[in-house]
């Protein structure tokens, strides 16, 4: 068993960082998430792994610094908060474009604008919907607790590399802020630069030698049949991982007559929902998407077949449920929403009263 | 007397080769550009000192986006403006090498201003190659932060207004002022005398990064006779007679101290 430690969420994303052997963190502070960067700096990583943790002026910079240290075949971590991540868009596209892997965290307040500080899970089109221009995917992993993540790390590096694709690990304030135990992985080395030659030089741009053709690192491609190639292979891409990466959890679905999906601090909340509602004497059961993209669509599908109703729980005016909708289909089951949003955290009963009203009532 | 191309082309006769640091591939540059010049000394450069292997650049958003394709190293393009924070990351995790930005007037001076001004803030050990033609060359002939009071560009077609458009930016005296730039000079390209001298800037940017005493910055004023519209040798001495006054060529800043004027 791993090192047991009560820590925050934001503590523990960035403890488990440095654990991973990551060779930079580039931030900048903003509420609900600062903790990310003041414990990366209070903890000294340079002198533990060597790690690299620097302060940029701004998010558009930080995102920049990724893009370079990712170019270069490190491993790059970085986090920030809704407005701070629309700041990261630009980023976020070049570094899909670019194809360099790396692991983005959102703890996510309520907007929109600067909106409030509050947790929200308001930014699900923006993560997994585009957000930056163009045909491009990020790849979500949505933690539902403090231990979700430190160990979305580990999970956000390697799909990041296997893809050569940003990771986007999609919290939210809740999970953040909270304190919970956490089970600590040890300490890994850090990628030697031989190692990275080994598993990284045919992409990576650490330097030409004369025995090899120079390395390049550009989403720009002028002539548009290059362009649309390219566009395929980042497609087939995103096929693949459709295809070998959905990641879910189910809770109490094999007798269950109503289905609730909730991903993050909803479906923590909503676990508590079942409990409430099975007191009640209504099988209810829980669809957890632990990816948002790629989004559950099959198992949630089957699942939906054998449900009476459908309830899409989320902190937004209604985002993930026009995903549930496409996965259920064309069916006489009613699929609806609820959620409280701009910052507000909906209550069991709150979810409970909803599926009466909408799911059960609305039969 | 007949002499044919071949008998000329003779070992002996040999005063001058392209690096093989510059690809074969066909600048994208204009005719009379002075881009295809500040490649060339900055890869002879990289080619004298024996550091290909230890180079990293990096491409802006502009004329220059392709300079990837001309120089033989690996090479980052950036998203507009953002070099400079591309450089930070790559140099804080390889220290060891030597990493420069190549950026054109409105992707450093205007749209990076931020980036610029805080990498040179920071003391980021990289060099900084800085053209300024005082407007934007890849989309048509916009008008630049460096574009001069007066001069017409395709958005200021009646010339550049001060009181509406504000004043042409001397970034390379602002970062000069910062505590982590250490050498700070202003070149052209322009004549095979200022080739050299810039040439040699540009050497000195490099030698000095490996000493890890903060930022070299080399401003290289360059002509654009396509933006400009004039013949390349009319270009050359519209910038002797109107860009040189107001961005006087010489070393702002050496050995971490403002040259005295």
């Amino acid at each position: 068993m791993g090192e047991l430690k009560l820590m925050k969420g934001n503590e523990a994303i960035a403890e488990a960082a440095i654990r991973e052997g990551v060779d930079a963190y580039f931030g900048y502070p903003i509420t609900p998430q600062s903790e990310v960067i003041e414990y990366l700096m209070m903890e000294k990583p340079h002198e533990r792994t060597g790690m690299v943790v620097l302060q940029a002026e701004s998010e558009l910079a930080a995102i920049n610094m990724v893009y370079g240290a990712a170019s270069v075949g490190r491993k790059v971590f970085t986090s920030s908060s809704s407005p701070g991540i629309s700041l990261y868009q630009e980023g976020i596209s070049y570094i899909a474009g670019a194809e360099l892997p790396c692991v983005i965290a959102n703890v996510v307040r309520g907007g929109p604008g600067l909106g409030t500080i509050q947790p929200s899970q308001a930014d699900y089109f923006q993560t997994v919907k585009g957000g930056g221009h163009g045909d491009y995917r990020l790849f979500t992993l949505a933690p539902s607790s403090v231990q979700e993540m430190a160990d979305f790390i580990e999970l956000g590096f390697e799909i990041a590399f296997k893809y050569r694709n940003p990771v986007m690990i999609l919290s939210d304030g809740m999970i953040g802020q909270m304190m919970e135990k956490v089970e600590l992985k040890d300490q890994k080395p850090r990628w030697s630069a031989d190692e990275i030659k080994a598993m990284h030089g045919s992409w990576a741009t650490i330097g030409k030698p004369e025995s090899r053709e120079r390395n390049i690192i550009t989403s720009l491609d002028l002539d548009p049949h290059k362009q649309e190639k390219h566009n395929h292979h980042l497609q087939a891409k995103y096929r693949q991982m459709e295809k070998e990466e959905v990641r879910y959890e189910t809770f109490d679905t094999d007798d269950a007559e109503y289905l609730i999906v909730a991903y993050g601090s909803s479906a923590r909340i909503a676990q508590k929902t079942i409990m409430l509602a099975r007191e009640k004497g209504i099988k209810v059961g829980l669809l957890r998407p632990i990816t948002l993209y790629p989004f559950p669509e099959k198992p949630l599908a089957e699942l939906a077949s054998r449900m009476k109703g459908v309830l899409s729980v989320e902190m937004s005016a209604g985002q993930m449920v026009e995903d549930v909708r496409l996965a259920v289909g064309c069916s006489d089951i009613p699929v609806e929403h609820f959620g409280r949003y701009g910052g507000v955290i909906h209550s069991p009963d709150e979810v409970l009263e909803a599926l009466e009203q909408k799911i059960i009532g609305g039969k | 007397m007949d002499i044919a191309i071949k008998d000329i082309i003779k070992k002996e006769n040999l005063v001058y080769t392209k690096t093989k640091l510059m690809t074969d591939n066909v600048l994208s540059y204009c005719p009379g550009c002075g881009h295809g010049t500040a490649h060339r000394i900055t890869m002879e450069v990289v080619d004298e000192k024996g550091i290909q292997e230890q180079t990293i650049g990096i491409a802006p958003v502009g004329c220059s986006v392709l300079a990837y394709e001309f120089m033989n190293i690996d090479m980052v393009q950036a998203a507009h403006g953002r070099a400079p924070a591309v450089a930070t990351g790559i140099k804080r995790v390889m220290p060891e090498k030597y990493v420069f930005t190549y950026q054109g007037d409105g992707d450093l001076a205007a749209i990076g201003t931020s980036e610029t001004i805080h990498a040179c803030n920071r003391g980021e050990n990289i060099t900084i190659i800085f053209i300024n033609n005082g407007i934007y060359g890849m989309t048509g002939g916009q008008m630049a932060p460096t574009t001069l009071a007066g001069m017409k560009t395709s958005t200021s077609p009646f010339g550049r207004d001060l009181h509406s458009m504000g004043n042409p930016l001397k970034i390379t005296e602002l970062v000069a002022q910062l505590p982590g730039t250490y050498y700070v000079t202003r070149q052209a390209v322009h004549t095979p005398a200022a080739v050299r001298k810039a040439k040699r800037a540009v050497r000195k940017a490099f030698e000095l990064q490996a000493e890890n005493k903060g930022v070299t910055f080399v401003e290289i004023v360059s002509n654009c006779n396509s933006g400009w519209k004039m013949p390349p040798v009319q270009a050359n001495e519209w910038m002797e007679e109107n860009m040189f006054p107001f961005y006087p060529l010489g070393d702002i800043k050496v050995d971490g101290e403002l040259v005295k004027k």
